[in-house]
């Protein structure tokens, strides 16, 4: 097989609260000799707040974002369930709207630019399963997990709308996502099924409306738990900063106790792989992984 | 000729009578399901074949009314437009039938809804305008204008992605999506004069459109295709061009990506929590950002990283931005 490349849209997480799942993307990816081409001109993709200020500013700067890609000839992956959304949204805006493309490409050519829409954009946890394989994947595995019951957190703006991801998710369908599933069983843990898999973590709310996004991040937890999950996965570093760093308040909101460990998508392939934790940014958990 | 096919389907049924019964229990049902079978045959089977006593709502059969909406294995969907043999391409041959609102069940599929339609009247979705009683011509209106629509005059108010949406389930106060939407329908109407007012009451902290979580559950669970979020984004857009929008941490937050990514690139995720909260406000971060700090999650504002070719970035907020706050 061919070695993978993609543009890597790092996203703003990775480089400030979310050390580990810069760490851990880079430590498998290498394993994997996936090539990560870092799109350093990138800005952030506006996190599905800018747009409600601003649209057309929001649109304008993720085409730029997309141009860069395009002009590498890669495709993007990115590894934050927001970016990925914010991106594909524009994406599909520009590709299905002559007119909107032709105004967005008006102000793109002051900076001697053009988006085109030749570059795709996937998930990185796609970008694994549906290019890399499933079984290649299950192939590297050198320290199953096999006594761990994981609980996927698949985080919405992945899995929905259905329409905007399309084929780029696999045809994920929103109401049953299996990829994450699938990855756990690859790489020998079982895989938890409960209610909440597929819901939301409240993280879009969180600085104006703590409360509901604690109660929406605690009854996914409590599901888990009451499942009898060891710890739960999620390919979004905005679930994972709910979900990890606020189990504390979740807890306090909920009347119960809500501590579990909390995975990132790629800390978990990591660990099966035999990576290291320190290479992982396991240290960067707050919640305890107190299963390595 | 190709084959009529037929699967055989179990489906576990929501059986409750608030009247007579304390709690909710499933009950079984066994039906051979022909290829074109839609969900609401299925509720007419059980009802004129099984139990005559089973409840549930239905009137048009042509996805118009709204009345049949149901959730099958917690997905919405109405009735008379979902195949049975599409659900079981998703969940298999056991499907679970419950009402939108199980909380709020009264017998078996039918629920109170009070809830859902007194925050409908809420928004006031109606046509507030000068319209003479007696028009002598048609009030034409170009497509143009139409379109802004949207298509939001589509909705059939079935419920359903109020009931799929997760602030609604955990906030008595949220107006919820399909209200918003109708909203949305009515302040781009050229013949109404009451956008202002609408936005008044869809921009309350706690009830309006600050607390849309961004789900996109209720995108998926219109029948209509309606996507009442992108409707939800496009009032969050008419209360800051109408110059409506308060200081306040919701609209902060909104604002505040502006002058991180023309400064750095990057959100400053640091300063986004210190302009939405305030000075004061983001005091109550300290202690998870002491913890944050403690495991190496905080980073300092001169480590703060930094796109290249900020120049072009800078350019392009100068020339594409369409609206200023206050």
């Amino acid at each position: 097989m061919e070695n993978l490349k993609y543009a890597f849209f790092v996203g703003c997480t990775p480089k400030q609260s979310t050390p580990e799942l810069m760490q851990s993307t880079l430590a498998i990816a290498e394993a994997f000799d996936i090539e990560l081409v870092e799109l350093v001109e990138a800005t952030c993709c506006g996190a599905s707040h800018m747009q409600d200020y601003d649209d057309f500013l929001s649109l304008v700067l993720n085409a730029r974002n997309i141009c860069y890609a395009e002009k590498r000839g890669l495709t993007i992956v990115t590894v934050c369930n927001t970016c990925q959304l914010n991106l594909a949204t524009a994406k599909h805006r520009l590709d299905n709207d002559d007119k909107l493309r032709a105004k967005v490409n008006a102000k793109l050519k002051e900076v001697g630019l053009e988006y085109k829409g030749t570059s795709q954009i996937k998930h990185f946890l796609y970008a694994l399963i549906d290019d890399y394989g499933i079984d290649a994947i299950a192939s590297k595995v050198k320290n199953p997990l096999k006594d761990l019951y994981i609980a996927p957190f698949y985080g919405c703006h992945n899995i929905r709308p259905g329409a905007v991801h399309g084929s780029s998710n696999g045809n994920e369908d929103p109401y049953r996502p299996t990829s994450l599933d699938r990855l756990i069983v690859a790489l020998g843990g079982h895989s938890v099924e409960y209610g909440h898999k597929n819901k939301c973590c409240g993280f879009h709310v969180e600085l104006q409306a703590p409360k509901t996004a604690n109660r929406i991040s605690g009854s996914a937890m409590l599901d888990a738990i009451q499942n009898n999950a060891d710890t739960m996965v999620t390919p979004c570093p905005l679930c994972h900063l709910r979900l990890d760093v606020q189990q504390k308040s979740i807890s306090e909101e909920m009347g119960e106790d809500v501590s579990i460990p909390i995975l990132h998508m790629p800390q978990m392939v990591g660990l099966a792989l035999g990576i290291d934790p320190s290479k992982l940014g396991i240290k960067h958990n707050i919640a305890k992984v107190d299963f390595i | 000729m190709k084959k009529y096919d037929v699967k055989k389907v179990n489906f576990k049924v929501f059986r409750f009578n608030k009247e007579t019964d304390h709690a909710p229990h499933y009950e079984s049902f066994s039906f051979s399901v022909a290829q074109d079978e839609v969900i609401l045959d299925i509720l007419n089977k059980i009802k004129w074949e099984r139990d005559g006593s089973f409840s549930y709502r239905r009137s048009c059969r042509h996805g118009i009314c709204g009345s049949c909406a149901i959730k099958v294995n917690n997905k919405p969907v109405l009735s008379c437009k979902e195949r049975v043999f599409d659900l079981i391409d998703i969940f298999g041959y056991e499907l679970v039938l419950e009402p939108q609102d199980i909380k709020h069940a009264i017998k078996d599929m039918v629920v109170d809804k009070e809830r859902f339609w007194s925050k409908y009247s809420s928004v006031k979705p109606y046509l507030m305008g000068e319209i003479k009683s007696h028009p002598t011509k048609e009030h034409i209106i170009s497509q143009e204008v139409a379109d802004k629509l949207d298509e939001a005059d589509y909705c059939i108010q079935c419920g359903n992605c109020f009931y799929a949406c997760p602030t609604v389930q955990v906030n008595g106060d949220y107006i919820g999506p399909a209200a918003l939407l109708k909203a949305f329908r009515f302040n781009v109407d050229i013949r109404d004069n009451a956008k202002d007012e609408r936005l008044e009451i869809v921009n309350q902290e706690g009830a309006g459109v600050w607390d849309c979580v961004k789900c996109y559950e209720c995108a998926e669970a219109c029948p209509k295709d309606l996507s009442p979020i992108d409707k939800i984004t496009k009032l969050h857009n008419q209360i800051f061009e109408e110059n409506l929008a308060t200081d306040n941490v919701a609209t902060r937050h909104a604002v505040g990506f502006k002058s991180s990514i023309s400064k750095h690139g990057f959100l400053d995720e640091g300063e986004l929590v210190r302009y939405s909260e305030g000075n004061l406000g983001v005091l109550k971060h300290v202690p998870e950002a002491l913890h944050m700090f403690k495991n190496g999650k905080l980073i300092m504002p001169w480590q703060m990283p930094k796109s290249q070719k900020l120049d072009e970035v800078d350019k392009l907020i100068k020339s594409s931005s369409t609206v200023k706050f206050k």
